[in-house]
């Protein structure tokens, strides 16, 4: 047999040639692919206007931003580490059993890579066991309630906004600073865990704080209830010298409406744990005292940085007025995870696996426009910040927040293995950070 | 000041309101035997109409007296044309169908409702505030009510004396009420039906209608409104027994009470306070407190 090697030789070129080719567009094919992101929000319902609404929009113009390259270091690299992003937005009005079937959908039917969302607490602690079950990487953007990671653990989920103990514990605080001889309270607040729950802490941290001063009346509406003539007229019986109230949504907005004309105001100072979101919605209708918190040094309590200016501008162009708290917090989940991506990807690009991220994201400490963010509860998967209070005064038909105070971390937050309430209840003792 | 006077007063003032909201309900039942869920989105059309065009009013400069007549305008006019377009374009061809199956259709156009109203006004909330303050307000001991607590009141017993009187007075209530007992023996005596019903849809979209004006000015009028006060207003309806005006009238009462009285005593118990009401009534009257005795027909 005449051997001739030349042939196989040119064979063996050309596989090699179409294999490289192959692998090369794969490679560039991958590397167009854009990351997608599910972004759960409110779109309707009483939470779209002050919460869903705002993260929307800033959600939007920060992965603009991002796929532009336009965000200030160390941010400015295209996208999450070159490769652009797309999101995928879902409503997440209709209640915790119609999100847990989104999230499958985002997850199994859309193929999102990563999800961030959910306002509701409710919500939050609906999905979070989902996601786990789902492995796909989900960051909870704006809810609450501590019990997410105090009664449970999770590799996928992630929190990067502080939980919302801090909320109770800084405004307690706050209020005391200012008017030490507060001798009796009352509280309004919605008929399920996020009311619940921040009475409880509110009236723990004064049982420590002040434990001379008398709780008069604890209202509880039931969540959406719109009506509050009863409320208010209890409320006003008791002559209490603040009322602390964590409504939100139509519901604070309605109950500002009808208790302003009522004169509740002028008997007993307001404290909204999360009344930030309401500042320009209500001029007209929150009395000059108010204190107002944002969950966190976010909206009206940010501090100037490359990164505020930024996120304000980017806003503004979208929405014509500067961003609120929960702008804030769907910015810190952006730039939580894109900094998690980028470390995860290291020097050696290419796409990193979830795992390697989820790795990354432990004990990350990045920044934010609200300041750094240090994912140090909840085995590294819960963030913890310091947070603000002010007081409001209408001046020119704007309600404007003056005599801010800003608390560190641990003197509001318990340190990990606490749970919030027995932290509280054993005198806050700021843990070791 | 004495507490039961407090609670009397906030029940009656949460009872008017109820009974607004639900009056227009119990009417298309008691004579179309529709359970008509469509009534939250005529509510909510009513609250956003009244926000929009008084609101407009307002900001124009107008006396904000008019507000009150542009909420009464906007409400009608959504009565008017919401009424109608559900009735003779939907509705009227599904007479005679199963009772479950026009619940669906209400159920659909409730939907259709809701997506129309945020494609129209968006999600952000509108505000329409100052006619609650407009009227001033009056002390009851150390309690202050605004006016417009009383105009509520008002209204409430004007639509109630007034749909009273039109149905046991007047000739055409008579016959209305002849269509309620017996739908073919009234079409039988010459009643025109189909007329009677178009007439009591659009009677009853304005009803709810005004029952969203009436409330615009103490909320924040957003999307899903209508959803909150449709549950309230069956709530009402299934209490006083399905299509009985008077019916409605003192389950509002009695559910106005307890609640008030729920919030100022036992303020934990508020968010049981109607079910509460409901499951007493149900227990010991299953139809309702004016449940009609119908004859079987054979």
């Amino acid at each position: 047999m005449d051997w001739n090697f030349s042939r196989p030789l040119k064979t063996a070129a050309a596989v090699l040639a179409g294999a490289t080719l192959a692998i090369t567009c794969a490679t560039a094919h991958a590397q167009d692919k854009p990351i997608r992101i599910g972004l759960v929000t409110f779109l309707s319902g009483p939470a779209a206007g002050p919460f869903g609404v705002p993260a929307k929009m800033a959600a939007d113009a920060i992965v603009d931003s991002l796929n532009a390259g336009k965000a200030p270091a160390p941010y400015n690299i295209k996208g999450f580490g070159g490769t652009p992003l797309e999101l995928t937005i879902v409503d997440e009005a209709g209640g915790a059993t119609k999100q847990v079937t989104e999230l499958r959908n985002l997850i199994e039917r859309q193929n999102v890579d990563f999800v961030i969302g959910y306002i509701s607490s409710g919500d939050c602690l609906a999905v979070a066991p989902v996601a786990e079950e789902l492995k796909t990487l989900t960051i909870l953007f704006d809810c609450g309630t501590p019990r997410v990671f105090e009664e449970a653990s999770y590799k996928y989920v992630f929190r990067t906004r502080s939980h919302a103990t801090m909320d109770a514990v800084a405004g307690a605080m706050y209020l005391l600073e200012n008017r030490p001889a507060v001798k009796s309270y009352a509280g309004i607040n919605q008929n399920y865990a996020w009311g619940q729950d921040s009475w409880a802490d509110f009236t723990a941290v004064m049982a420590t704080l002040k434990p001379e001063a008398t709780i008069t009346s604890s209202q509880m509406p039931k969540f959406g209830a719109g009506q509050y003539g009863p409320e208010i007229s209890a409320l006003l019986q008791t002559n209490s010298d603040v009322i602390h109230s964590s409504l939100w949504g139509g519901d604070l907005e309605a109950f500002m409406l009808q208790a302003t004309p009522r004169g509740l105001f002028n008997r007993s100072q307001l404290v909204l744990v999360a009344g930030e979101p309401y500042l320009h919605r209500l001029a007209g209708n929150m009395p000059d005292g108010t204190v107002v918190g944002a969950r966190g040094p976010n909206g009206v309590y940010a501090q100037k940085s490359a990164l505020n200016d930024w996120l304000r501008q980017i806003y503004k162009e979208r929405a014509e007025i500067y961003p609120n708290y929960p702008a804030y917090s769907v910015a810190m989940a952006f730039l939580g995870l894109k900094a998690a991506y980028e470390k995860a990807r290291g020097a050696g690009g290419g796409a990193p696996a979830t795992d390697d991220v989820i790795k990354a994201f432990e004990f990350l400490n990045f920044d934010s426009p609200a300041g750094k963010v240090m994912m140090k509860l909840g085995k590294g998967h819960q963030a913890v910040t310091g947070t603000a209070y002010g007081t409001t005064r209408t001046v020119n038909g704007q309600v404007t927040v003056g005599d801010i105070k800003y608390y560190a971390l641990e003197r509001v937050q318990p340190p990990e293995g606490v749970k919030s309430l027995d932290w509280i209840k054993s005198g806050m003792k700021p843990g070791n950070w | 000041m004495n507490q039961l006077l407090a609670v009397l007063i906030d029940g009656l003032i949460y009872s008017s309101w109820l009974f607004i909201i639900a009056v227009g309900l119990t009417l298309i039942y008691g004579v179309m035997k529709i359970l008509n869920i469509a009534h939250g989105s005529l509510y909510a059309l009513g609250a956003y109409s009244a926000a929009s065009l008084a609101g407009y009013w307002i900001n124009q400069g107008h006396a904000p007296m008019g507000s009150y007549a542009m909420m009464l305008v906007a409400a009608i006019l959504v009565g008017l044309i919401a009424g109608p377009v559900i009735e003779r374009g939907l509705l009227r061809f599904m007479y005679g169908k199963d009772e479950i199956v026009l619940v669906l259709v209400t159920y659909a156009v409730f939907l259709i409702l809701e997506d129309f109203i945020k494609l129209t006004w968006g999600v952000d909330p509108y505000f329409l505030y100052q006619p609650y303050s407009l009227l001033g307000s009056f002390d009851v001991g150390n309690l202050t009510y605004p006016v417009y607590n009383l105009v509520l009141f008002g209204m409430a017993v004007l639509i109630g004396v007034t749909l009273v009187w039109v149905l046991t007075k007047t000739r055409r209530g008579k016959m209305l009420v002849a269509v309620i007992h017996d739908r073919e023996m009234a079409a039988a005596m010459g009643i025109n039906v189909s007329l009677v019903y178009f007439v009591t849809f659009t009677a009853g979209a304005m009803l709810g209608a005004v029952g969203g004006a009436l409330t615009a000015p103490m909320i924040s009028v957003q999307p899903g409104i209508g959803a909150e006060t449709i549950v309230l207003a069956f709530a009402v309806v299934v209490i006083g027994g399905l299509g009985s005006l008077p019916g409605a009238a003192l389950a509002a009462v009695l559910v106005g009470l307890v609640r008030s009285a729920a919030v100022h005593y036992r303020p934990e118990l508020d968010l049981f306070a109607i079910y509460f009401v409901m499951a007493v009534v149900l227990i010991m009257r299953p139809k309702g407190l004016f449940s009609v005795q119908e004859a079987r027909k054979i």
